[in-house]
């Protein structure tokens, strides 16, 4: 028989720790991604003059496979003497990574708000930061959840990339099990149910929180 | 000693590249005087109140504020372009109604009244919603404190940003074309919260408008813009009722005829 559930069962209490490490993984990097985000898109229409680096920033990141930047993290930056335990190294990878795209999401959202609320936030004498923190973030932020909902489930489904750089989370875990006991049926189909779980379980998180930021802003 | 203008235009210019938008404006706006602009599309008149909003750059020239540069200050007995401190600080004597309302969609009628006198003037929040109480109630509001934006009329919108401008006790109020976007049936109601306002503030007011009939029972003076320059200014009863200019009077009996 191909599919042992006595095996499946003995596995999945070590398989269910290392999901742990996946979602703390993915919470902790969708955190920096979208603080970080926010920063960018904010910082590059407060202070003109960063737009271009901003720009080039943005496009390196988004230019380069996720996987070289978790290696340069990890590889390269302890030769300049910043060294990163495997799990930081990873989370901060995959954090700026989608940063870079989730600053994109943010300007799309500043780029359709009208021109009037930013003049009127002139007229009263607004400073920049009460502008953006009060008027601009509030208007601009429900429209983009489902974009950033998207670049969250994605983000999910990448944390695997950190099993090349030996963090114990779920694809590294399933490796183990297989290179130990050379079975890796039960193992690989386990992690690809789990992702397809929490991947649908956070789509219907976000399409509810939708429905809720529609509620308060279509009145 | 005459009184320093509460606004004075010196000299000033606006380009967007070869437009001459404003073409070399002078223009002295007493203590509460009520002054009305008028003139065709494209003559640059509300460029002119978008330039004291600070919403536009100038080119050249200054404008003064009682007496204050705003848009320069003085370092070392010179006038060099101001900076942003300086900006806001001369700028909070200036409130503003736009043609399009620019509500806060997100937020009441009273939380856009409380919004700025919190988060700018520092004032606590029962305060605030005190004045803001005071203020709805001015422009017959009161009972729609809680509501938003989308759930009001255009005249109500409007009135609640007459409210909101208000809030910040500014000496200068300018409007811009503020009926130009209301169902005629709604102009009435906002036209109205002006004149109170004109009657019980001490405020120096200049519109941009086409409401011609309001211009000449409200303004102390109406000043009709043509191509960037002040063609003709005047009481209104002597501009509307004998104008001098030749492009004055056509302007007055296109609109008029049109009215």
């Amino acid at each position: 028989m191909i599919w042992d559930w006595a095996f499946a069962f003995e596995i999945l209490p070590v398989l269910a720790s290392a999901a742990i490490v996946s979602i703390e993984a993915t919470l902790i990097g969708f955190a920096l991604a979208a603080s970080l985000g926010l920063v960018l898109a904010v910082v590059r229409i407060a202070v003109p003059w960063t737009g271009w680096t901003i720009s080039v920033l943005v496009e390196l990141i988004r230019s380069t496979p996720l996987l070289i930047q978790i290696f340069f993290l990890y590889f390269v930056f302890p030769k300049f003497g910043v060294v990163l335990d495997a799990f930081t190294a990873g989370v901060l990878a995959i954090g700026i990574h989608y940063a870079a795209y989730c600053s994109e999401v943010y300007r799309a959202g500043f780029d359709n708000i009208h021109r009037g609320q930013w003049e009127a936030s002139v007229a009263l004498n607004l400073s920049a930061w009460t502008t953006f923190r009060d008027i601009i973030i509030p208007q601009a932020i429900p429209p983009i959840v489902p974009a950033l909902g998207n670049y969250l489930v994605a983000l999910f489904k990448e944390t695997p990339l950190l099993s090349a750089i030996a963090v114990l989370e779920l694809m590294q875990t399933a490796k183990i099990i297989g290179s130990e006991t050379f079975r890796y049926t039960e193992p690989m189909t386990l992690v690809g149910l789990f992702f397809l779980a929490m991947s649908l379980v956070s789509a219907a998180l976000i399409r509810s929180l939708e429905g809720l930021l529609n509620r308060r802003t279509m009145r | 000693m005459t009184e320093q203008p509460m606004v004075r235009f010196d000299n000033v210019s606006k380009r967007y590249g070869a437009l001459t938008v404003l073409d070399g404006l002078n223009l002295d706006i007493a203590r509460g005087e009520k002054v009305s602009i008028i003139g065709p599309s494209g003559s640059g008149k509300t460029t002119v109140l978008r330039m004291l909003m600070t919403l536009e750059t100038i080119n050249d020239g200054v404008i003064w504020v009682e007496g204050e540069p705003l848009t320069h200050m003085e370092r070392n007995g010179k006038l060099v372009p101001a900076d942003l401190a300086h900006i806001r600080k001369i700028r909070a004597k200036i409130g503003m109604v736009f043609q399009s309302f620019n509500l806060f969609p997100h937020m009441t009628a009273m939380q856009n009244c409380i919004e700025a006198p919190i988060t700018v003037l520092g004032m606590k929040r029962a305060d605030a919603e005190a004045r803001a109480a005071e203020l709805l109630d001015m422009v017959g509001l009161s009972e729609k404190k809680d509501h938003y934006p989308s759930q009001l009329s255009g005249g109500q919108q409007q009135r609640v940003a007459i409210a909101r401008a208000c809030a910040m006790r500014p000496k200068i109020m300018l409007f811009d074309e503020v009926t130009s976007a209301l169902d005629p049936e709604l102009v009435g109601e906002v036209l109205e919260v002006i004149r109170k306002l004109g009657r019980e503030h001490d405020l120096t007011m200049l519109m941009v408008t086409h409401q011609m009939g309001f211009a000449k029972e409200f303004s102390d003076r109406v000043c009709f813009f043509h191509a960037g320059k002040i063609c003709e200014q005047g009481p209104p009863n002597e501009l509307f009722g004998a104008p001098k200019n030749e492009r004055t009077r056509q302007f007055l009996h296109a609109v008029l005829e049109a009215g």
